[in-house]
Order: C-alpha cells, then sequence, then structure tokens
C-alpha cells in the first residue's frame, strides 16, 4: 500500500520555523507556503526541482497562517496572527502588498477568495467571518460581520462554483452562509464533530463537503436540495446537509487539513501524527452511504505535525504538503486498480 | 492577577521535594544509549514556579513523577497535573508552562500532551482543548506580555 504515494523531493521551506500552509496557483504554476517566521514564499518549478522564486517578508508582524490566489492568479491574500489580512498584487515576478485589510479583533485563521474573484471570506479567533467585496480599483469593503459562530474561527472555504461560504470552528461546528438581500445570513450548522474542526474542502460538484477534526475523524457531508428523492428534511428553502460518512480509526492525532482533489477525487489528510494519507469511495458504494478505502499512507511523511496537505490543480495526483518542521515535500500518488 | 493582592488559594498544602535521580552504573555507560524515561520529564517540570505562591510545582503537588508518561519508542509525553483548587485561574497558564518547558527542552520529535487530573478543576475540558490546539499556543507565545509571565515561571528561583 505504502507504494501508491512516492516521495518526489523536499524542501527546506521556512527553516528553523514552522510551515503552516500551502496554495497552489490556479495553474499549478506557483506554490505559495507561509510560516512562523512571518514571511510568505513563492516557489516554481525549474528543471526537475522546486525553486524559490520570492519572499515576501514585509507584510506581517506575526505568523503568517494561511493564503490563498485569487482566482485569475495575479492576487494572493494572506491571514495573519497579526489581525491583518495583506493582499499582494503580482508583477512579473515580484509582488506588492496594495493593501491592507483591518477590522478582526486578533489572529486572522484564514482567508479564502470566491470563485467570482469578486468577494473574499477571513475569519479570525475573534469568533467572527467578514465577507469583503472587491472592486475594479482594488478596493476592499466589508459587506457583512457574521457572527454564528460561538468560538474560534479557524478555517472558511468557497463552494467551487457558487457563492455559498463553507466555515470551520472550534466550536466543533461548521456553517454555511449565503446573501440574502444586501446581507449574508447561515443557512446551515453542521454538527457531529466532537472537537475543533479544523479544515473543509468542497468535491468538484460541490454537492459533498469532507470536514476534518482534533476528534481524529474525516466527516463527509451530502447537499439535499428541498423535494430531494431521499426525503431529507430541509428547513425552508435552503438545502440540507447530512453527514453520509465517518473516516474514523485511521488517524491518531489531530486532522489538520483535508484536500478533496478535482480531477481524480482522492481525499488527503493532513494528521498531527506526521502521517499523509488519500482515502477513494469505493467504486460500487451507494452515493447516499458511501464507504471510503484508505488507498495510501505514508506514516512519518514529515518529522512532526503535517499541518497542509494540497493537491495540484492541473496534475493527476500530485500532492504538496508542510510540516511543523519547516520543510514543503512534493509527493506523487498512483491509484492502485 | 485575582483581586490584587488576595491569593487565591492562601495557605496551600506544602509537600516534601523528591531527591535527586539516583545515578546507576547503566546511566554512566556512555556505550548504552539511555531512553527518556518518566523520571527525566519529571525532573524537568518539578522545578517549574507556581505563578502565585513563592514555591515550585512540585512543592505544591501540582505535578508528581506518578503522572507523568513517557514512551521514547513512540516519542509521546503525557503529562497530568492537578491545580491546587478546582477553581484555580491559573490552571491555563500553568498547563501552558509545563507544555512550553518540554518543547523546549525535548527532541522535536516528541508529541507532548498536557491536560488536567481528571476531576481536579471545574473547567477541565476548556483548559485541556485550548492546551491542546497548537494554533492557539503559537499565537499565545507570540504576545509577549504573556510570554514573560510564562518565562517567569520556568526561571531558576533565587
Amino acid at each position: 500500500m505504502k507504494d501508491s504515494l512516492t516521495l518526489l523531493s523536499r524542501l527546506s521551506a521556512h527553516p528553523d520555523s514552522r510551515c503552516w500552509f500551502l496554495a497552489w496557483n490556479p495553474t499549478g504554476t506557483l506554490l505559495a507556503s507561509c510560516g512562523g517566521d512571518r514571511t510568505i514564499r513563492i516557489w516554481g518549478k525549474e528543471g526537475d526541482s522546486w525553486v524559490c522564486k520570492s519572499v515576501l517578508g514585509e507584510g506581517h508582524q506575526r505568523t503568517v497562517r494561511k493564503v490563498a490566489w485569487s482566482p485569475c492568479g495575479n492576487y494572493l491574500a494572506s491571514a495573519s496572527f497579526d489581525a491583518t489580512t495583506c493582499i499582494w498584487k503580482k508583477k512579473q515576478t515580484q509582488f506588492e502588498c496594495v493593501t491592507t485589510l483591518e477590522g478582526h479583533e486578533n489572529e486572522v485563521k484564514s482567508v479564502s477568495w470566491a470563485p467570482s474573484g469578486n468577494l473574499l471570506a477571513t475569519c479570525s479567533r475573534d469568533k467572527s467571518v467578514w465577507v469583503w467585496e472587491v472592486d475594479e480599483e482594488d478596493e476592499y469593503e466589508c459587506v457583512s460581520v457574521l457572527n454564528s459562530h460561538t468560538q474560534d474561527v479557524k478555517h472558511v472555504v468557497w463552494h467551487p462554483n457558487q457563492e455559498l461560504l463553507a466555515s470551520a470552528s472550534y466550536d466543533d461546528t461548521v456553517k454555511l452562509y449565503r446573501e440574502e438581500e444586501d446581507d449574508w445570513v447561515c443557512t446551515a450548522t453542521l454538527e457531529g464533530h466532537e472537537s475543533t474542526v479544523w479544515s473543509l474542502a468542497f468535491d468538484k460538484s460541490g454537492e459533498q463537503l469532507a470536514t476534518c477534526s482534533d476528534d481524529n475523524t474525516v466527516r463527509i457531508w451530502r447537499q439535499y436540495k428541498l423535494g430531494n428523492e431521499q426525503g431529507v428534511v430541509c428547513s425552508g428553502s435552503d438545502p440540507s446537509w447530512k453527514c453520509i460518512c465517518i473516516l474514523s480509526g485511521f488517524h491518531t492525532r489531530t486532522i489538520y487539513d483535508v484536500s478533496w482533489s478535482h480531477l481524480t477525487g482522492s481525499l488527503a489528510t493532513a494528521c498531527g501524527d506526521d502521517a499523509i494519507r488519500v482515502f477513494e469511495e469505493d467504486t460500487c458504494s451507494d452515493p447516499q452511504q458511501p464507504s471510503f478505502s484508505m488507498t495510501a499512507h505514508m506514516s512519518r511523511a514529515h518529522s512532526q505535525d503535517v499541518n497542509c496537505v494540497v493537491w495540484h490543480p492541473k496534475e493527476e495526483g500530485l500532492l504538496a504538503s508542510c510540516s511543523d518542521d519547516g520543510e514543503i515535500a512534493f509527493w506523487q500518488y498512483q491509484r492502485l486498480e | 492577577m485575582v483581586g490584587g493582592n488576595q491569593l487565591e488559594n492562601a495557605n496551600p498544602l506544602i509537600y516534601q521535594r523528591s531527591g535527586d535521580r539516583q545515578v546507576t552504573a547503566q546511566d554512566e555507560d556512555e556505550d548504552i544509549p539511555d531512553k527518556i524515561d518518566d523520571r527525566e520529564i519529571f525532573d524537568l517540570i518539578r522545578s517549574i514556579n507556581d505563578p502565585e505562591h513563592p514555591l515550585s510545582l512540585e512543592e505544591l503537588n501540582v505535578v508528581e513523577q506518578v503522572r507523568v508518561k513517557v514512551n521514547d519508542d513512540e516519542s509521546t509525553v503525557a503529562v497530568e497535573f492537578t491545580p491546587t483548587i478546582p477553581h484555580c485561574s491559573m490552571a491555563t497558564l500553568i498547563g501552558l508552562s509545563i507544555k512550553v518547558k518540554l518543547l523546549r527542552s525535548l527532541p522535536e520529535r516528541f508529541k507532548v500532551d498536557v491536560h488536567i487530573t481528571p476531576g481536579t478543576h471545574a473547567s477541565e475540558h476548556a483548559v485541556n482543548k485550548q492546551l491542546a490546539d497548537k494554533e492557539r499556543v503559537a499565537a499565545a507565545l507570540e504576545n509577549s506580555h504573556l510570554l514573560e509571565v510564562v518565562n517567569q515561571c520556568l526561571s531558576a528561583r533565587s
């Protein structure tokens, strides 16, 4: 089973610090990393090796927790413990900080761009999720402050093709939001995890959501629209989300991240037990009650906690990961038939 | 801290300190690798200063060797600590000090878990959850005021 995940290369990305998060640009030519050393680094491939193209060191006073590329690939947003979010504009190979978004009371934990590129979401330990509108002049305006969570909000992600936002929290829940008459409203709360929900990922269609938690499980949720054949009850006109699968017994510590490949449907996880695992939905499984099998398990993928895994957007099976050991690793996943 | 000079627990029970580790012939044999054991972990944390009293965590029985579990082969360390009173507002700070001391002292391969001894604190679950959240621990340690307080707990007493 181990052979299905092969190490391609490994590099020291944030030496003497931890590497918290990675993000591929939409074409997959650049990888952004961020870490406890307060920097963002941009990596590109030269020949067979990944090299650091630029270091964005001036934007933040504290840890840079997450980074996100705009759908056009010309902007990078960075969320920091210094309570700000920076927007970087790409100019050939250099990046310039064009705006700093302020407003959160303390650590900004995550940032995400809507598929249209016109909306940005941020979340913080201050328990709030903010939605920002972007205009053509690179001006950002906060259009909504959502206070639905009762604790620290860890992660925000947009639906792949709708203006539907999802957030994961220390309050053990996931919440979904959409716009309603000039404001944003919470339309669903996904309850089931028994501890902090650290991250979440939509599948390609956006009809399924994978969430990972400090309870050492991954949960798969499916959207059921009003009047669905399965008879899942919806309140009002909004779809209802139901947990249809729990991956338990695989991970031995906190699962910090989950990535759902939009090319192959494979699900990868980053775990505090230093391992990377890949799961596949079984071929004959019922879509309403799917079963998943673990198809790869790389124990000691890193020498410390794995914080992030992310599938390449264009190349099937190419996976990047990063860790508390400050390193980035690239892996090739081979589905065994 | 709490109510100016008013101590939360004005008259804590004081316990005898344990003696120094007995060094065996095997310990001194340079050819035998010495695994990290419970006593070694206990020795790292027993002299941590209590944030309130001029006493060590060992003297207040907040830490005990029997509540330290180390597995060198699996690179895990689990420590339970017992606040002197169930409403002790210092519990998170004490736990954080223990965690920081171990993270600074042990090889990076170790997974360090610090918990409150079950049933000994009113907010046991909340404190445990906060101590287990490495993102919040990392953010707390970037706060210079809090870091100073932790460092005071970890400094050698004059």
